[in-house]
């Protein structure tokens, strides 16, 4: 993408006015899409971004600019940006000798996407339609879309280092919206991994079409959701994103370090039930979260965050693990060049215990089951946290009865954390995309089915 | 002649016989400065340009885009354009807009002071904002963020039909979050200021909002459930506004997502709510002398006296639905073609502070600030459920702060539960105007 020797001249450039420790993050990115809604394939897009972002960090001031001229003049410029913002008294001439580092990818990709005709990713869009709409009449608008994206990163930095990665991830989407009595409901699905073409050889189209449909069918006949506090069973998969919003934020070293953090000054302690084991891996192969180096070039890594519910660290990035005189974890990412990185999750799970699912809902006297969440939001600061169903069910005496409309769940990290009182002997995982201060990010999140003793349910029913 | 229009007429004369052509071209920059404890944590200054083409043949839709102006890129992009066409559905609707002869208002949205204004002031104005939350009360413990960013852009848009139209905007904010209280008993709360160059910003105003709004809720429980009069606090309303938005597109009603579909004429809402889109309104965030298209602005009536008058319009459902396009064309900049959307939603104001809505109402609960909008919140069935804090309040005075809780109604049913609108409008980042709204019956839940 770039010269190293350019490389090594605009770090040499970025540390003049008296930097520290400076950075080149370089992308080029092409993406592709195809959306189909209403019968028809509305448009495809071709995208290409293509930029450096330089940073500059002086003690705790980071200068940063970027640009998307990756001309030596181009870099230079930006170099110069970057180092006005973090500007100190010093400076001088300071050689950068760069070693390139080849990393291990946690897997291979088959077919690349720009290597697939248009046509193909088109037809998948049609057999989905088909497949929707054919699920029941009272399937009235089928949306679906293809994405994939090629995204080449060279990282180099002042302290010698120069790597680069390929990352690919193709994904699928379908909505589908269901018209009945009691007006409309939706359905979704999409599924993610950082994979290329070869998505298709184990994701039918018309299966996740269908599952979109049966899902807003459902929902047709769900019944208001309770309002109040009950025991909460979320399906394997369906509750990653709890943990996500419950612990996961709060775990990143930049809130901790900014004391918006319950779980600051906790490692070594108590911080879950004992059952709770949970994980960040970066590695983990063909997840939505996964790449074999972070955006600052330091390899993924599997790092353990809670060991029988003590919190066993924090997760880390290039600036939060100087300051604390340790490694990075491999967490420092960013949405592209035009962004700094920060701490983010990767793919956030918790490790199957040992009950059979089934009996933690036959043990469920009377509570919600929730087969498939909307995403979340936490307040890391108060630990308060949400997030939405949108597919759950009754649980009565032990048995799963009628659905219920989508609703927000409310709750408090640490004291959730605490209630678990049931994890299952089972393991699914979850696609989506984690907004942090501005930036999204793709992250997976994943969990056995398990059971929260009391959380409040924000229904419209008594 | 702006460069960005020269570049984008460039693009549409390679048009080739039968293809429409539409170029947007995007440039901004943008500075933003976080501080944290005294010091300046990150500077930020950086420049994004790019360009976005659409091409139409044969009933047919392309869309290519890439983030440079560079020529050779540019000139892939419109092949990349042109050949992605080859594989949409034919659709008789598609075609890029006519001009309509409507003359776009003149708003004053850019000033050029705010290109000259020195990056050291920028600094100072962050860290006098952090300093000053947290001197406003000895209860503030730090601050989660403090920052100042700004952005100056321009955009220009030509077609092959002969549309040719160029923006340009500022725009600088201040924002911080304080942390009030001790470990479990935190509570955080934000406040800001935008305006379109930073002598307009009001720092005092960033400042009170943050202190109040985080010291209020100490000592914050989860309440019982219950139904309630709710006050919504600006910030919040402006969020719910934009709910109801994606319902008044023709674009959701066309293709079935709208739960206002079908109600042309009927009775929506309480008979006092009038609804209006209008970005030709300069204090609207969202206002623009031209719609996505190129089509000037214009003031769109959506409700009036509680009754659905009609929807927002682009060029392609306009032509749907017969009738012409009302400029409500909205785009995410240079990365994705046209929709429909509003820019500047707003209900008319009524004459009551919120002091003065929380005493006419006597009891209920003033709603600070929701989570879990976009998890709770179905814009197409309508069911929203989503977490809140805010204040209960007793005989119209403050009583106790509250956390972890929901509310849950629907949006047709807050429509017609509306009791009140407040005359403190509050023109917000976002395409949807805060004011405070009374609405009773709503559950909340909590223990």
């Amino acid at each position: 993408m770039i010269d190293e020797a350019v490389v090594a001249r605009v770090l040499a450039a970025a540390l003049r006015t008296g930097g520290d420790f400076a950075e080149v993050f370089a992308e080029d990115k092409l993406s592709s899409s195809a959306r189909l809604d209403d019968g028809k394939i509305e448009e495809l897009t071709s995208g290409r971004d293509r930029g450096a972002g330089i940073r500059v960090v002086r003690d705790d001031t980071t200068g940063f600019a970027h640009t998307s001229d990756l001309t030596e003049e181009g870099l230079r410029a930006a170099a110069e940006a970057a180092g006005a913002a973090a500007r100190g008294g010093g400076g001088g001439v300071r050689e950068v000798a760069l070693t390139r580092r080849n990393n291990t990818s946690p897997h291979e990709v088959q077919i690349l996407p720009e290597d697939v005709a248009k046509s193909r990713k088109a037809d998948l869009l049609l057999k989905a339609n088909d497949a929707a709409r054919a699920a029941g009449g009272a399937v009235r608008q089928v949306g679906a879309t293809y994405g994939d994206s090629h995204r080449k990163i060279l990282v180099a930095n002042s302290d010698g280092l120069l790597t680069t990665d390929d990352q690919v991830r193709t994904r699928l989407m379908v909505s589908c919206v269901a018209s009945g009595d009691t007006g409309m409901q939706t359905g979704y699905e999409a599924p993610g991994r950082t994979i290329g073409f070869e998505l298709f050889d184990e994701v039918d189209p018309a299966d996740i079409a269908r599952e979109a449909a049966r899902r807003a069918l459902v929902m047709l006949k769900a019944r208001p959701a309770p309002s109040g506090t009950l025991p909460v069973v979320l399906k394997r998969g369906a509750g990653g994103v709890l943990f996500h919003e419950a612990c996961g934020h709060g775990l990143e070293a930049d809130l901790v370090g900014r004391d918006a953090s319950v779980f600051r000054d906790k490692v070594g302690t108590q911080v879950a039930s004992p059952l709770v084991n949970l994980v960040d891996d970066g590695t983990y192969a063909r997840e939505w979260g996964t790449y074999a180096i972070d955006d600052e070039g330091h390899p993924a890594q599997r790092n353990s965050l809670i060991e029988n519910g003590e919190l066993t660290d924090y997760m880390w990035d290039h600036l939060r693990a100087r300051k604390a005189g340790r490694q990075s974890s491999g967490n420092g990412r960013r949405q592209s060049y035009h962004h700094l990185p920060m701490v983010r999750m990767t793919n956030t799970y918790v490790l199957a215990g040992e009950e059979d699912p089934e009996e933690i809902i036959r043990q469920t006297p009377h509570g919600i089951y929730c087969v498939q969440l909307g995403g979340g939001q936490v307040n890391t600061a108060t630990g308060d946290f949400v997030f939405g169903i949108t597919e759950a069910y009754m649980i009565e005496n032990g048995e799963i009865t009628h659905p219920i409309r989508s609703a927000n769940l409310i709750g408090n990290g640490p004291e959730v954390l605490r209630a678990i009182d049931a994890v299952g002997n089972d393991f699914d995982t979850w696609t989506g995309t984690c907004g942090k201060d501005g930036q999204g990010v793709p992250v997976s999140s994943g969990q056995p089915t398990l059971r929260v003793s009391a959380m409040t349910v924000g229904g419209t029913a008594a | 002649m702006s460069e960005l229009l020269k570049l984008a007429d460039g693009i549409v004369e390679r048009a080739r016989p039968g293809e429409q052509v539409e170029a947007y071209l995007g440039r901004s920059h943008h500075t933003e400065v976080k501080v944290f404890d005294g010091g300046v944590e990150s500077l930020s200054s950086a420049d994004t340009q790019g360009v976005g083409v659409r091409v139409i043949v044969d009933g047919r839709q392309g869309f290519a885009y890439a983030a440079s102006l560079d020529e050779t890129i540019v000139a892939e992009t419109l092949e990349e354009a042109r050949d992605n066409a080859a594989f949409g559905t034919v659709d008789e609707y598609l075609g890029l807009v006519a001009p309509d002869g409507v003359e776009p208002v003149d708003l004053d949205l850019y000033r050029p002071e705010l290109a000259s204004f020195p990056t050291d002031r920028k600094v100072e104005m962050a860290l006098e904002l952090e300093r000053a939350v947290r001197a406003a009360d000895s209860r503030i413990r730090g601050l989660e963020s403090a920052e100042y960013g700004d952005s100056t852009s321009e955009s220009a848009i030509a077609t092959t039909q002969g549309i040719r139209a160029t923006t340009r905007r500022s725009g600088c904010s201040i924002v911080a979050s304080a942390l009030a209280g001790e470990g479990t008993g935190t509570m955080t709360g934000t406040g800001y200021s935008v305006a379109r160059t930073p002598e307009d910003l009001d720092m005092a105003k960033a400042v009170k909002d943050a202190a109040e709004k985080s010291t209020r809720l100490l000592g914050a429980r989860k309440p019982a459930s219950r139904r309630v009069t709710v006050l919504l606090d600006p910030s919040v309303s402006s969020s719910f506004l934009g709910l109801l938005s994606s319902g008044l597109s023709a674009s959701s009603v066309i293709k079935g997502r709208s739960l206002f579909a079908g109600r042309v004429g009927e009775a929506v809402a309480v008979p006092f709510l009038t609804l209006v889109d209008d970005p030709t309104e300069p204090l609207a965030w969202g206002a623009g002398r031209y719609d996505a298209e190129g089509l000037a602005s214009r003031r769109n009536v959506l409700i009036s006296g509680g009754v659905l008058q009609g929807f927002l319009h682009n060029s392609y459902t306009g032509r749907r639905c017969d009738q012409p396009s009302n400029a409500s064309a909205v785009r995410g900049g240079y990365r994705s073609t046209p929709g429909v959307g509003s820019r500047a939603l707003s209900l008319t104001p009524g004459d009551r502070t919120q002091e003065q809505l929380m005493a006419d109402v006597g009891d209920g609960l003033l709603v600070q600030s929701v989570t879990g909008l976009h998890s709770g919140a179905n814009p197409i069935s309508g069911d929203f459920s989503v977490g809140v804090e805010g204040l209960l309040f007793r005989d119209g005075a403050p009583a106790e702060p509250v956390r972890e809780a929901t509310i849950a109604s629907t949006l047709q049913r807050m429509l017609l539960d509306l009791v009140a609108v407040g005359g403190d409008r509050e023109w917000l980042p976002g395409g949807a105007a805060g004011m405070t709204l009374v609405i009773g019956d709503v559950q909340l839940s909590g223990s």
